[in-house]
C-alpha cells in the first residue's frame, strides 16, 4: 500500500490535530498519523471503549471538540499508527508506518512534525520498583481508563502536574498519602505574573490545592522523594528537605507517581537534519524551529511541545500557525494568523517549563547503585565508570555501555546520562547533545516491518571486487 | 468533610466485565480498557524482570515509550499500556 498526500503530520495531539485542521481548509490533502487509537495526544487523551459514561473533564471536552472536527474535515486520519522511519527521496517525505501489524509507506510534499514531549524523571532509588509509574503516566491512565494507580499513592514532582495528578486521584475516589513537590511556595510565588495571563487555569490550581489541605493530605513544598521501598511492590517513599538538607517524613503508600516536567521529542526532527540547541526554558535539547514552523529543511514543518514545552494552548494555536504557513508555501491562499495569542500562551507555559528546570539538589539524591538506563539495568556507577575512562559524549557511553540502546531507545536516561557527563567533565549542558537518533523511531517487530516478500526478489548487489 | 473535588468514582460506567489470563491466571478486566488498567487494577505489578539484574518491572510511562510493560500476546512482544483488554485474551510474559 502507497499513499501520496499534499501535508503528512506526525502526531495528532493539539498542535498536530489544530495544523491539520487549519491546512485542511485550503483544500489540500492532509494525512494525520497517530499511534493512539484516537486523536488527542498525552494532554487530550481519549477514553478507552470501556468507559461507557463517565463526568466530562475540561481536559476531555477540550479532546471531544477535537475529534469532532476531525472526524467532520476532509483530514485523513490513520490511528493506531506508528511512524518508525522517514525519508526524504525526490522531493517527497516518504514514511514508513505500521498499523494493524502491517508495513506501510506514506509520501507527502510537506511534512508537519507535531511529536508532542515526553516526561523526564530524574532517577532515585528504588523508581524502577512496580508501583512507581510517572506522573504522565498516571494522567494516561486516569484519561483513558479512569483507573487509579493504587490505594494509597504519593505523588511527588515538579511543576502544575503534580497538583492535577492528585486532584484525579481524589475526583477518581483514591487516597493521596501526600504531595512532594521539590518547589517551594516562592518558586511559585515568581512564576505569579505569567499566570495571572490564565486566571481560569490559576483558578482551578488553587481549588486543587485547597482540596489536598481540606482532605489532610499532606503538601512537602521544598521537598523530594529520596527513596521508594519495596521490593517487587511500592510499600512507601522517603523524603528530603531541600531547602534544610535534612530528611523528611516517611510516608506509607502502595503507589508513587514521580515526574520532573516534560521533555521535547525531537528525535525525528534531529533525524531529518534539524538543528538543534540546548534551551532549559523550553526543556532542553529543542529543533530550531520559527514560529509559523518552518525549519531550515525545505519542506519540514514543526509544531506543539515538540520543538519546545510551551503547553497545550500554545501549542493549539501554533498547530493553526503552521497548517495556515504549510498551506501558503504549497501555493494555497490560506489566512496569516496573527502571532499574539500564540506568544501570549506561550509565556503562560513557559512559567510552568520554568518549575522544572534542571535542579542539582534533585539531582544530588543519587547514590552509586541507582539505576540510570532502565533497559540496560546500568547504574550511576557504571556509567561515571564509562565517562571517567573516556567516554565524554551520550554517543559514547550509548556504544560503550548500551545506554541508550535498549528497548525505549534512551527516552528515560538520555538527558540523565548528558547531566552526568556535563558534571564529570566539566563541560557546559549545551556541549553534550543527546545521542544521534536512528529509525526505527519506535520499537516495531521486525516481521511486521519487513512486511511479505519473496526472496527471489530481493536485490542482490554485485560482490565486491577481490 | 468538605470536598472541592468532587469523588466521581460512583458515577463512572464501564463496559461489561471479561476474562482474560496473564501468565495462566484467570483476570478479571473490562472489555476495551488499557490492560495495564486491568492489571493494576487485580493488583498485578510485576509484569516482568529485568534482563541483567532481574529485578521486578512494571509499567512506568503508560504511553508506549519505555517498554517497561512488555508482555507477549499471540507470540508477538506488545506493550500492555497499548494493549486493549478482551475476552480470551492470553497474556504470557516475556
Amino acid at each position: 500500500m502507497s499513499d501520496s498526500f499534499d501535508i503528512a503530520i506526525v502526531g495528532a495531539g493539539p498542535a498536530g490535530g489544530h495544523a491539520a485542521l487549519s491546512a485542511v481548509k485550503s483544500g489540500l490533502r492532509v494525512v494525520l498519523l497517530d499511534e493512539q487509537a484516537a486523536a488527542g495526544g498525552q494532554v487530550w487523551r481519549c477514553k478507552s471503549t470501556s468507559i461507557v459514561s463517565a463526568p466530562m473533564t475540561p481536559e476531555s471536552l477540550a479532546g471531544n471538540t477535537l475529534r469532532k472536527a476531525l472526524a467532520e474535515s476532509a483530514v485523513t486520519h490513520h490511528h493506531d499508527t506508528r511512524v518508525w522511519d522517514i525519508r526524504r527521496e525526490d522531493d517527497q517525505w516518504q514514511l514508513q508506518i505500521l498499523k494493524n501489524a502491517k508495513s506501510s509507506q506514506i509520501h507527502a510534499r510537506s511534512l508537519i512534525l507535531a511529536t508532542g514531549a515526553r516526561e523526564h524523571v530524574q532517577p532515585v532509588p528504588g523508581w524502577t520498583t512496580p508501583g512507581v509509574i510517572g506522573l504522565a503516566g498516571a494522567t494516561a491512565l486516569f484519561k483513558q481508563s479512569l483507573t487509579l494507580p493504587g490505594k494509597r499513592t504519593v505523588v511527588s514532582g515538579t511543576g502544575p502536574l503534580v497538583f492535577y495528578v492528585a486532584s484525579e486521584i481524589r475526583r477518581l475516589g483514591g487516597t493521596v498519602a501526600a504531595v512532594v513537590t521539590p518547589n517551594s511556595r516562592t518558586d511559585w510565588a515568581r512564576v505569579l505574573p505569567a499566570m495571572a495571563l490564565q486566571p481560569k487555569l490559576v483558578a482551578r490550581g488553587a481549588l486543587w490545592v485547597a482540596d489536598l489541605m481540606l482532605a489532610g493530605a499532606p503538601i512537602l513544598w521544598g521537598h523530594a522523594v529520596s527513596r521508594v521501598s519495596g521490593h517487587d511492590h511500592a510499600t512507601g517513599v522517603a523524603t528530603r528537605n531541600l531547602a534544610r538538607g535534612t530528611d523528611g517524613p516517611s510516608i506509607e503508600a502502595d503507589s508513587v507517581c514521580l515526574g520532573h516536567g516534560l521533555i521535547p521529542n525531537i528525535e525525528a526532527a534531529q533525524m531529518l537534519g534539524v538543528p538543534i540547541r540546548h534551551d532549559p526554558a523550553l526543556g532542553g535539547w529543542v529543533p530550531e524551529a520559527e514560529p509559523d514552523g518552518r525549519t531550515p529543511v525545505e519542506g519540514l514543518y514543526l509544531c506543539g511541545d515538540g520543538c519546545g514545552i510551551r503547553g497545550v494552548t500554545a501549542a493549539g494555536l501554533q498547530g493553526t500557525l503552521v497548517g495556515a504557513r504549510v498551506a501558503r508555501d504549497l501555493g494555497k491562499s490560506s489566512p496569516k494568523p496573527s502571532l499574539r495569542p500564540w506568544q501570549r500562551a506561550a509565556r503562560f507555559g513557559q512559567a510552568m517549563t520554568a518549575l522544572s528546570l534542571p535542579r542539582p539538589d534533585l539531582e544530588a539524591l543519587s547514590t552509586d547503585d541507582l539505576i540510570l538506563c532502565r533497559c540496560e539495568s546500568l547504574t550511576r556507577a557504571d556509567i561515571i565508570a564509562e565517562i571517567d575512562t573516556g567516554a565524554a559524549s551520550t554517543n559514547a557511553v550509548k556504544s560503550g555501555r548500551r545506554a541508550c540502546m535498549g528497548p525505549c531507545g534512551g527516552k528515560y536516561c538520555q538527558s540523565v546520562i548528558a547531566t552526568l557527563i556535563a558534571d564529570r567533565t566539566g563541560k557546559d549542558a549545551k556541549d553534550i547533545p543527546p545521542p544521534t537518533p536512528r529509525p526505527p523511531l519506535r520499537p516495531i517487530p521486525l516481521g511486521q516491518a519487513a512486511g511479505a516478500f519473496d526472496y527471489d526478489d530481493l536485490p542482490i548487489p554485485k560482490p565486491a571486487p577481490l | 468533610m468538605i470536598r472541592l473535588v468532587p469523588n466521581h468514582a460512583a458515577r463512572i460506567k464501564r463496559s461489561e466485565k471479561v476474562t482474560f489470563t496473564f501468565d495462566g491466571m484467570p483476570v478479571e478486566g473490562h472489555d476495551g480498557e488499557m490492560l495495564v488498567s486491568a492489571l493494576v487494577r487485580a493488583n498485578i505489578l510485576t509484569l516482568r524482570h529485568a534482563p541483567h539484574d532481574a529485578a521486578p518491572r512494571g509499567a512506568f510511562c503508560c504511553m508506549g515509550l519505555c517498554q517497561e510493560c512488555a508482555v507477549v500476546v499471540k507470540g508477538q512482544t506488545v506493550e500492555a499500556c497499548r494493549t486493549e483488554v478482551t475476552a480470551d485474551l492470553v497474556v504470557e510474559r516475556v
